[in-house]
């Protein structure tokens, strides 16, 4: 997912770059490995939540952006989720709004889940089985960024992909109501399914949501707390969602604070400093880099620094003038210095360069640097005459280029630096500032010519596949859509059919599967180059003084409902 | 005398911009220089460094070195020096300033004169549109316009301006200072229309065109000479405003508004980024002003301006 959209999932990281910096001054909640002990003295109060802007739209099934999931977690819930707890164990599957886990049979092509009785969205209306196929449906029907991807394995997929308004997926998704059981039956077996139901895609909404985005209007959800209102232009309202009961803790805790509130519209600047001053709680948008070295020496108890498997990177469109030509994606690739674009997030200790799609530590990554100076697996830095040189041979020398960013400080200082480079290798480069509310839309859109952009992309669950397949196979790209997570535009289908090879190894091979997509991404970087990554970040968290027990999920990041305030 | 001098000195530091950078500094100061380094006191330092207190987070810029050969007020978040940029951005902000005022005195002198002239109908319409410009703030029509057109730029039948061009917030502001300036020279040509001699030149069968050139146009230009140096410094402000909030003149090009918006990011670290080009500003809109008075009281002393814009 991307930054403000962008899930991040952390797998089998190993924190390949710095020491993970956890410091809190307040007494966390106890938990065992599996589930958060509650508390219920530390109930209680409003926690504020600072973003520069919006994330867009607030439907679960639509909105792929970190600054929803994060509050998404706490709002919904599907048939199962990633255990809400710290640590390792925060990438666990568990049953959710199923009683167990599934059976599977038919091959692994047959998934039978139990629904829970007694459960109610926050309007009251109990879930039922009709919910949970009509939420399935509804992915094809509002055109899900992944319909085409991830839920393709349901059958009856392709006729919705084709019609989705009139999506049935009949013989995909079988309900009895007398038995309270769902059946999923899958066109092949596919071990991230379950991944793919565990995130906010997932979600079971009512029967009765819409049939197309929802926008602004909160869907019902069965969660721990419910959007009551919500204005992208100042902002978003999580209250206690009434009809809610512990059912498991391990898929859906209690919450402590009464009201959490997602404020828009101050600059990141402003932002710190409120949560300096204890006037906001915690800071969504990335630290400005003036603003670090303030705080990690006179607030380094407030400040949570945890790795990452996430990169941020730039995609140029391969299918539009000057980047639709090889040597030019490669010319930029030679000359970007990664090293560069670190200090600009703020330096060694905060991110690491990186070559390849997949992130370091990252199942099926392979060390390998194919565009710098001179040659090594570990980035050494950038090579700008060969890039100049590419340029002119190019033919594209003098072209003009608008690169794409959002316009908080730290994209617009990287956007900066990019743009200076582009100059310096012979484009005539201009900066196109976007507010972060709708930057990651209109990058995806082809309708609107966009050549190369700056953006973020976090795992959504540990599998190359969330990496390579979504954002860079033919069914990721969806010419003139706002979805069209293939912002790079590449479709080639002979790379296609390698994925594919891949994902069916790994249902009985997974080290060899992982190697096929180390190939894989070594492939579309030495010979299609169609993004420049940039590094892999760490994720910083500034909290108040006012608030304790910071809890930090490789899947959910920090867990917003966990807060509580001292 | 003094403004005119401190004009004089700004103006000239500015133009030699390009010798400052290239052959005392040493720096281009529109390309990032993130990997930089550069000498203070005798020791080789990176032009942004990381943080070595507390937990290492973070890169800053290097301060003021108080050193006129390199980065004497330090460098940006991009490792530019920022006084090259300085003067780079005073040469953009003053050609900006001037060139707009110079387009909005002359076609607010031919529109102002020519509706307090001939009056009625023409005098009606031309009214009415610097009326209708007059009701918009000047700032929200000045960045109204540059969010439109710094998308698609200006294309008006043969004429076409790109996006990232200087001429657009030239041609923006030109146009919503008009009304400021048509208006005054209109109510003055109104007053002078009644006078003895210039109804002496109507009814001596004198051409409309003789009586605007030989009779109005001498007696309004000591006006137009004293709003020119005013309407500088309002340009220039309003450049820097539109460049500060990213519409304006577009990165790597240097305006004190720009290298003001830079220095947004660096307040806690490295104010001068953004203190260095608000204090030009600040000099140099005073300066105008005082040349603008002391134009006015060499011309009439006793005219009375156009309140407050």
């Amino acid at each position: 997912m991307a930054w403000r959209g962008a899930k991040v999932l952390l797998a089998t990281l190993t924190a390949a770059s710095g020491a993970l910096v956890a410091a809190s001054a307040s007494t966390a909640a106890s938990s065992s490995d599996t589930a958060f002990t509650y508390q219920p003295a530390h109930a209680g109060g409003t926690i504020k939540l600072l973003a520069s802007t919006a994330g867009g739209t607030l439907d679960p099934q639509v909105n792929y952006t970190l600054q929803y999931w994060q509050l998404y977690q706490a709002t919904y819930d599907g048939l199962v989720t990633f255990r809400k707890v710290s640590g390792a164990h925060s990438f666990d599957i568990v049953p959710d709004l199923a009683t167990a886990m599934p059976k599977l049979t038919n091959g692994g092509k047959t998934y039978t889940f139990t629904l829970r009785k007694g459960i109610k969205f926050s309007n009251g209306a109990a879930v039922t089985v009709n919910d949970v196929k009509a939420s399935l449906q509804r992915l094809f029907k509002v055109s899900n960024p992944n319909a085409g991807t991830w839920y393709s394995a349901i059958v009856g997929s392709s006729a919705c992909l084709k019609t989705p308004a009139t999506c049935t997926l009949a013989g995909g998704v079988v309900v009895n109501a007398a038995t309270n059981s769902v059946v999923i039956n899958l066109s092949a077996p596919d071990p991230e399914f379950l991944d793919q139901l565990a995130v906010p895609f997932g979600a079971v909404l009512p029967a009765s949501a819409p049939a197309k985005d929802s926008g602004t209007t909160p869907i019902p959800g069965t969660g721990a707390y419910m959007f009551s209102k919500y204005d992208p232009n100042s902002q978003l309202t999580m209250k206690r969602n009434p009809y809610f009961k512990v059912w498991s803790a391990a898929a859906q805790p209690q919450g402590y604070p009464t009201e959490i509130d997602m404020v828009f519209g101050g600059t990141v600047e402003s932002e710190v400093t409120a949560v300096e001053n204890g006037q906001g709680n915690w800071v969504f948008d990335p630290i400005p880099s003036d603003r670090l070295s303030e705080l990690s020496t006179k607030y380094a108890t407030q400040l949570h620094v945890n790795p990452l498997t996430a990169i941020w990177y730039l995609p140029m469109n391969t299918n539009l003038a000057p980047f639709n030509n090889l040597l030019a994606r490669e010319a930029v690739n030679y000359a970007i210095d990664k090293s560069a674009a670190v200090k600009l997030f703020g330096g060694t200790q905060l991110a690491q360069p990186v070559c390849t799609i997949l992130p370091p530590g990252f199942p099926g990554h392979v060390d390998f640097c194919a565009f710098q100076k001179g040659m090594g697996t570990s980035y050494a830095g950038p090579d700008l005459a060969k890039a100049k040189a590419l340029v002119k041979k190019s033919g594209t020398a003098g072209m003009s280029v608008g690169l794409v960013v959002t316009n908080d400080s730290v994209n617009m200082a990287v956007g900066q630096y990019v743009q200076s480079v582009l100059n310096s290798i012979g484009y005539k480069a201009t900066l196109k500032p976007l507010s972060a509310n709708i930057q990651f839309n209109y990058i995806q859109n082809t309708k609107n010519k966009v050549q190369i952009s700056l953006t973020q992309w976090y795992q959504d669950y540990p599998a190359a596949s969330d990496f390579i397949k979504v954002l860079l196979s033919c069914s990721g790209f969806h010419p003139g859509s706002d979805n069209s997570i293939n912002i790079a535009g590449y479709c080639n289908k002979s790379i296609d059919a390698k994925m594919q090879s891949a994902e069916t190894m790994s249902l009985t091979n997974p080290a060899a599967a992982n190697t096929l997509w180390g190939q894989i991404d070594k492939q579309l970087m030495t010979t299609v180059a169609p993004w420049v990554p940039l590094f892999t970040p760490k994720q910083i968290d500034f909290v108040s003084s006012k608030v304790g027990n910071y809890q930090f999920s490789r899947q959910f990041y920090m867990y917003v409902d966990q807060l509580w305030l001292k | 005398m003094a403004g005119l001098a401190v004009l004089l000195f700004v103006v000239t530091i500015c133009l030699l911009a390009p010798v400052y950078a290239g052959h005392i500094a040493h720096v281009n100061p529109f390309a990032s220089n993130l990997q930089g380094t550069t000498t203070v006191n005798g020791k080789v330092v990176s032009v942004l460094q990381a943080n070595t207190q507390g937990l290492g987070f973070g890169v800053t810029p290097i301060g003021p070195t108080w050193n006129i050969s390199h980065y004497f007020l330090g460098a940006d978040n991009q490792g530019r020096d920022v006084f090259a940029r300085l003067l780079y951005g005073g040469r953009t902000s003053l050609f900006i300033g001037t060139v707009s005022a110079l387009i909005c005195v002359l076609v607010a002198s031919v529109l102002g004169v020519v509706a307090g002239y001939f009056g009625g109908v023409i005098d009606w319409i031309l009214s009415r549109i610097f009326d209708i410009l007059w009701a918009f703030p000047i700032y929200l029509l000045a960045i109204s316009l540059s969010v439109v057109l710094l998308t698609s730029g200006l294309n008006v039948g043969p004429v076409h301006v790109g996006p990232g061009s200087m001429a657009l917030p030239i041609i923006i502001i030109a146009a919503v200072f008009v009304p400021y300036v048509a208006r005054p020279l209109r109510g003055i040509v109104l007053s002078l229309r009644e006078r003895e001699f210039i109804q002496a030149a109507i009814g001596s069968g004198a051409s409309d065109v003789r009586i605007l050139l030989k009779e109005i146009l001498p007696n309004v230009a000591p006006s137009i000479i004293v709003f020119f140096p005013l309407m500088v410094a309002f340009d220039m402000l309003t450049e820097s405003a539109l460049s500060f909030l990213s519409i304006g003149v577009q990165p790597p090009a240097a305006s004190w508004g720009t290298i003001i918006n830079d220095g947004l990011g660096l307040l806690y670290t490295r104010p001068w980024v953004a203190l260095a080009p608000g204090i030009m500003i600040v000099i140099t809109a005073g300066s105008l002003n005082i040349l603008g008075d002391g134009a006015r009281d060499a011309f009439d002393p006793k005219a009375k301006l156009r309140g407050s814009i």
